[in-house]
C-alpha cells in the first residue's frame, strides 16, 4: 500500500515540476512586452518619465533579472502561496483574482464531470440490453460526443436562452444581485449555471453512454458470461458481473477525460461570459499578462492531479487487481 | 503499472495541449461577464443607472492618478478636478475652482470655491491642490513631465493656489486644468510614493457626488453623495442614486441587454448600431447619421522612416487613393464621418482655414493619386498594373491593424482596394493587438491606423500628436510614423505658447501648421471616430441629443470624458416614471 501510494506521488511530484516549468515558460515565449504595454497604456510621452515607469514595473515584476533567477523567484514564491501581481488588475496579487473566480469554474466542472459519468454509464448499460434504446442513444451519444463544446454551448444559448427566453445567455449572475449568502443570489446563480453545465454535461454524456454500452456488449458476449449463463445463472447476475468489468476502463477514461474536459469548461466560460478562470485565462492572454495566465494554468494543473489522485484511490477500491498486486508487491 | 504512469503523462500533456490550445484560440472571442438581470435585485432599478462600454476586466483600483486603468467614475465621480470643459462653448467651466485667471505672464492663479468638503468632512484647501500638483514630482509618475515646465504649486491663502512656470505653455496648460484629479492630502500624504502611484486606494475619498458602494469581478457600484457641494454651488445633482459600471460584455450580450432594458447607457461601439437605433430600441445623440458625435479622429500613419512612405509626393499619393465615403457607408453604416483634410474634429471647426484646405486639401480622387505618383517618378516598369519605387525595385506595403477590430480590418481592405486602383501595392495584415503596439512603437511597420488622441480643449493635442519631435527610440503615444520636421515642431511649440483665450492668434498659427500638414501629409486623416453611446429611456429619459430642448452634453462615462460633459450629462437625465 505505502509503495503504491509512494510511486504515485513521485509521478505527480514530478507532472507537477514539468508542468509549472511549462507554465512559466509558455507566457515568457509569448510575443509582446507587457510593461511596453503598460506603459504605453498609461499614455506617457516625455522620455525620462516612461523610462522611470518601465524601470519602475520591470523592477516591480522582476523582468530586469536573468531568466534563470526569475525561475528560481518563481519557484520560492510560489511555494509561499504568492502568485505575484496581476498586470491586468493591477495592482491586485493573482491570488485574490484567481479565487474570485474558482468558484465559477469549480461549480461548473465537478457537477458536469461526475453526473455525465454516472448518468452515461446508466444510460450505456441501459441501452446495451434494451434494443429500442440502443437504436436511439447510439447515435445521438455519437452526435453528442462529436459535438465541440463551443458549438453545443451557442446552440444551448441560441434555442434556450435567446429563443425560448427561459435561461439568461451570459453571466455568472445577474447585474442588480450583489453576491452574497443569500437566497436570492444563489437561486439567481443556478439560474446562469443552468446553460453552461448543460453544454459541459451534454458533450461528455454521449461519450460515456457510447464506451459503456459497447463495453457491455462485449462483456456479455465474453467466456465468463457464456459459461455463467450455460450454468444456468440468472440473467440479473450475469449483468452485474459484466457490469462491474466494463466500469473499470470508464474509470480510466475518466482520468483521461480530465484535462479535456478543462478545456471544454474554458470554452464553455467564454461563451457564456461565466466569470471563471477560462474568462481570465482569454483576458490575461490578450493583455500579456504572464502571472495571471500561469497563476491560472497553475490551478488548473493542481486540479487535474488531485483528481487523478483520487481516481488512483477509487481504483483500489473498485479494481481487486490493485490490491491484490500492493500486497504482492508486483505488478 | 506502466501503462498507469502514461495514462498520468498523457493527462499532464492534454494540460500542456489545452493551454496552447488556449493560447491559438483564444483571440476571437471577448471576455467579460453580465447577465439578464432576475429578480429580487438590492439596488433599485428606477434609481439605478446600468453603464458599460469604460471597463474592460474587473475594476482594478481606484486610484485617480492611474487614469488608464482605474474603476470607471473614480475621477469624475469620486475626485474631481479643477474645472471641466464644455466642447459646445470651447471653453472651461470653474468646478472645484471659482476661478483661474493668468496674473503675470508666466503665473496662474486659481480661487477655490469656498466651502467644499471632502466626504470625510474636511475642506477642501488650496493645500490639497498643491499637494495633489505636486505628485507629479514623483519621477516614475505618468504627469512627471508637467514638472518640466511648471516651477511651483504654491498655497498662498486657504483657497488660493499660485503655480508658477518655466514655460508659460498656456494650451497644455488648459488641457491639465481639467485633467489633473484633486487628491485629499490629510489622507495621501502618510503614504509612501510606491503606494501613492501604484496604490489600490481601495477607500477612496473625494469631493464627488459619489462614494463607492461595493465592487465585484465584473462591476462597481457607485452610490451618491447627497451631501456633495454641488447640489448648493452649482445647484445641480446627479438622477441616479446608484451607477453600476458593467465590465464589458460581448456586443451580442450588450445589444440583448439593450433590447431588454436592462442597460441604460452603453458606451460600446455595436457594429450595427445605426439598425438598432432607427427601430427605435435605443437612442443616441443624433436620430440619423451620423448618430453619434464625434470623439477621435482615426488616421492612417505611414512610417517616414521607410522609402517609399519618406515622400511627401508618395503619401499624398496614397491620401487621395482612400476611399473614406465606402468605409463610411460600408464598413460603418454611417455611424462615422469622413475626416476633414486637416484631420480636426467638427468641435475645431473654426481652426479650420478654409481657403487653405481649398487650395491644397484631398479628396478621394483617383486619377490626381496617379498623376501625383507619375509626376514624382513613380512608374510601373513591369507592366503589372501597380508602381514600383523610383529605383524600379519592387513596391508592396503592409497595412496593420490589431486582430479582431472587425470594423478597422474591413475598413483597411477598403484602403487596400483603393490603393491598388491607385496603383499601389498595399496588403492586409492583422496581426495581435499587443504584438502590433511593439511594433508600432519600434517603428516596425510599413502603415497602421491609429485613433489615440480624443477630442481635448485644444487642436494642440493633435498637433503635437502629429509633429512631435524628437523621435525615441520607442515612440509610444504620439508620432508613430518618426516624421521629423523641425520647422513644424516649432510651429506647434509656438502655438503651445498661445494664449486659449486668443483665437485669432490661435488661428494664425494653427494656419502655418496646416500648410506644412496639407503639403506633408505626414498621416492621412481617415474618418472620425464617434462617442459610441447607446442608451434606453425605460428607466432613464432625457438623454443627450440634438433635439430641441434636449441636453447637449456628451453621453459618455469614458475615462476623461466625465470632465467632458458626461457627469453633467448624469445630471441632466430624469427617471422615466
Amino acid at each position: 500500500m505505502r509503495r503504491y501510494f509512494a510511486r504515485k506521488l513521485l509521478v505527480y511530484a514530478l507532472t507537477f515540476v514539468v508542468a509549472v516549468t511549462v507554465n512559466w515558460m509558455i507566457p515568457r515565449f509569448m510575443p509582446g512586452d507587457p510593461v511596453a504595454a503598460m506603459v504605453a497604456r498609461a499614455r506617457v510621452s516625455q522620455p525620462e518619465a516612461a523610462e522611470a515607469m518601465r524601470t519602475y514595473y520591470n523592477n516591480l515584476f522582476g523582468f530586469d533579472e536573468p531568466l534563470w533567477q526569475q525561475y528560481l523567484h518563481f519557484w520560492g514564491a510560489l511555494l509561499q502561496g504568492d502568485f505575484g501581481i496581476s498586470i491586468w488588475v493591477f495592482p491586485t496579487p493573482v491570488g485574490d483574482v484567481l479565487l474570485d473566480a474558482l468558484p465559477y469554474t469549480l461549480a461548473l466542472m465537478i457537477p458536469s464531470v461526475l453526473l455525465s459519468w454516472f448518468v452515461g454509464n446508466w444510460i450505456g448499460a441501459l441501452s446495451a440490453r434494451r434494443k429500442v434504446l440502443d437504436n436511439t442513444v447510439l447515435p445521438a451519444g455519437y452526435l453528442l460526443t462529436a459535438m465541440p463544446y463551443m458549438w453545443i454551448a451557442v446552440i444551448l444559448a441560441w434555442a434556450l436562452g435567446a429563443k425560448a427566453g427561459w435561461f439568461p445567455l451570459s453571466g455568472g449572475y445577474s447585474l442588480d444581485i450583489q453576491p452574497g449568502w443569500n437566497a436570492d443570489f444563489v437561486l439567481d446563480a443556478l439560474h446562469h449555471w443552468v446553460l453552461p453545465f448543460l453544454s459541459l454535461f451534454l458533450v461528455a454524456l454521449g461519450g460515456w453512454a457510447i464506451g459503456m454500452r459497447n463495453m457491455i456488449i462485449y462483456e456479455l458476449e465474453s467466456d465468463y458470461s457464456s459459461y455463467l449463463a450455460a450454468l444456468g445463472a440468472p440473467q440479473r447476475l450475469i449483468r452485474r458481473y459484466a457490469f462491474r468489468n466494463a466500469v473499470l476502463p470508464q474509470v480510466t477514461g475518466l482520468a483521461l477525460q480530465l484535462g479535456v474536459l478543462v478545456a471544454g469548461a474554458l470554452v464553455t466560460e467564454i461563451v457564456f461570459a461565466y466569470p471563471g478562470l477560462g474568462s481570465l485565462i482569454l483576458a490575461s492572454i490578450q493583455n500579456q499578462d504572464f502571472f495571471l495566465l500561469q497563476g491560472a494554468f497553475l490551478f488548473i494543473v493542481i486540479g487535474v492531479l488531485i483528481a487523478n489522485f483520487l481516481i488512483d484511490i477509487v481504483y483500489v477500491v473498485v479494481d481487486p487487481r490493485t490490491r491484490t498486486g500492493m500486497a504482492g508487491g508486483t505488478s | 503499472m506502466g501503462t498507469r504512469t502514461r495514462v498520468r503523462i498523457t493527462v499532464a500533456l492534454a494540460v500542456f495541449g489545452l493551454a496552447a490550445t488556449a493560447c491559438t484560440g483564444g483571440g476571437s472571442s471577448s471576455g467579460g461577464s453580465t447577465g439578464p438581470a432576475g429578480k429580487g435585485g438590492a439596488l433599485p432599478r428606477n434609481e439605478t443607472l446600468y453603464t458599460t462600454g469604460t471597463q474592460w476586466g474587473p475594476p482594478a483600483n481606484y486610484n485617480p492618478l492611474r487614469n488608464w486603468d482605474h474603476a470607471t467614475g473614480t475621477k469624475g465621480l469620486v475626485y474631481e478636478t479643477l474645472f471641466h470643459f464644455d466642447p459646445n462653448e470651447g471653453k472651461l467651466t470653474p468646478w472645484l475652482a471659482e476661478s483661474g485667471s493668468w496674473t503675470g505672464d508666466k503665473t496662474y492663479d486659481v480661487k477655490l470655491r469656498q466651502g467644499i468638503t471632502w466626504a470625510d468632512g474636511k475642506p477642501l484647501t488650496a493645500k490639497d491642490v498643491a499637494y495633489s500638483y505636486g505628485l507629479g514630482k514623483i519621477e516614475a509618475s505618468a504627469f512627471h513631465s508637467l514638472w518640466s515646465w511648471l516651477s511651483d504649486a504654491k498655497a498662498v491663502d486657504a483657497t488660493t493656489v499660485r503655480f508658477t512656470f518655466k514655460e508659460a505653455r498656456y494650451q497644455e496648460w488648459d488641457f491639465t486644468l481639467y485633467g489633473q484629479p484633486i487628491v485629499p492630502e490629510h489622507v495621501w500624504s502618510s503614504r509612501t510614493d510606491e503606494d501613492i502611484l501604484n496604490g489600490v486606494n481601495d477607500k477612496p475619498v473625494g469631493t464627488g457626488a459619489y462614494k463607492l458602494k461595493s465592487k465585484s469581478q465584473d462591476r462597481v457600484v457607485w452610490e451618491r453623495r447627497e451631501d456633495w457641494w454641488g447640489t448648493k454651488a452649482l445647484s445641480m445633482t446627479p438622477a441616479p442614486r446608484y451607477i453600476v459600471d458593467v465590465s464589458n460584455p460581448s456586443n451580442e450580450v450588450v445589444i440583448g441587454q439593450l433590447g431588454q432594458g436592462q442597460l441604460d447607457l452603453s458606451n460600446n461601439f455595436l457594429p450595427g448600431a445605426s439598425s438598432l437605433i432607427k427601430s427605435k430600441k435605443v437612442v443616441s445623440y443624433y436620430d440619423k447619421a451620423p448618430y453619434m458625435l464625434s470623439a477621435n479622429t482615426a488616421w492612417l500613419v505611414p512610417n517616414t522612416t521607410k522609402k517609399p512612405m519618406n515622400d511627401a509626393a508618395f503619401r499624398r499619393a496614397l491620401a487621395a487613393s482612400v476611399d473614406t465615403g465606402k468605409i463610411v457607408k460600408g464598413v460603418y453604416g454611417d455611424l462615422v464621418k469622413p475626416a476633414s483634410p486637416t484631420g480636426l474634429l467638427p468641435q475645431w471647426e473654426q481652426f479650420e482655414d478654409k481657403a487653405l484646405i481649398a487650395e491644397k486639401g484631398f479628396t478621394h480622387d483617383v486619377a490626381a493619386a496617379k498623376k501625383e505618383l507619375a509626376d514624382a517618378g513613380y512608374k510601373d516598369k513591369n507592366g503589372d498594373g501597380l508602381v514600383e519605387n523610383k529605383d524600379g525595385s519592387a513596391l508592396s506595403l503592409k497595412l496593420a491593424v490589431p486582430s479582431g477590430w472587425t470594423d478597422w480590418m474591413e475598413a483597411a481592405k477598403v484602403i487596400a482596394a483603393g490603393a491598388k486602383e491607385a496603383g499601389i501595392k498595399v496588403s492586409t495584415e492583422f496581426p495581435d493587438q499587443n504584438a502590433l503596439n511593439e511594433q508600432r512603437g519600434n517603428g516596425d511597420f510599413d502603415l497602421v491606423i491609429n485613433n489615440e488622441r480624443q477630442l481635448s480643449s485644444t487642436p494642440w493635442t493633435y498637433y503635437d500628436y502629429i509633429f512631435q519631435m524628437p523621435v525615441q527610440k520607442q515612440q509610444n503615444t504620439v508620432n508613430f510614423g518618426r516624421y521629423e520636421n523641425p520647422k513644424a515642431w516649432e510651429l506647434v511649440q509656438e502655438l503651445g505658447g498661445v494664449r486659449t483665450d486668443d483665437v485669432a492668434g490661435m488661428k494664425t498659427a494653427i494656419s502655418k501648421i496646416q500648410d506644412i500638414q496639407l503639403t506633408e501629409m505626414p498621416i492621412i486623416p481617415l474618418w472620425y471616430n464617434g462617442l459610441w453611446s447607446q442608451s434606453t429611456s425605460g428607466t432613464w429619459k432625457n438623454w443627450p441629443s440634438d433635439a430641441a430642448g434636449a441636453p447637449k452634453t456628451a453621453p459618455a462615462l469614458w475615462r476623461n470624458w466625465l470632465e467632458l460633459g458626461g457627469f453633467e450629462t448624469l445630471t441632466q437625465l430624469k427617471p422615466a416614471k
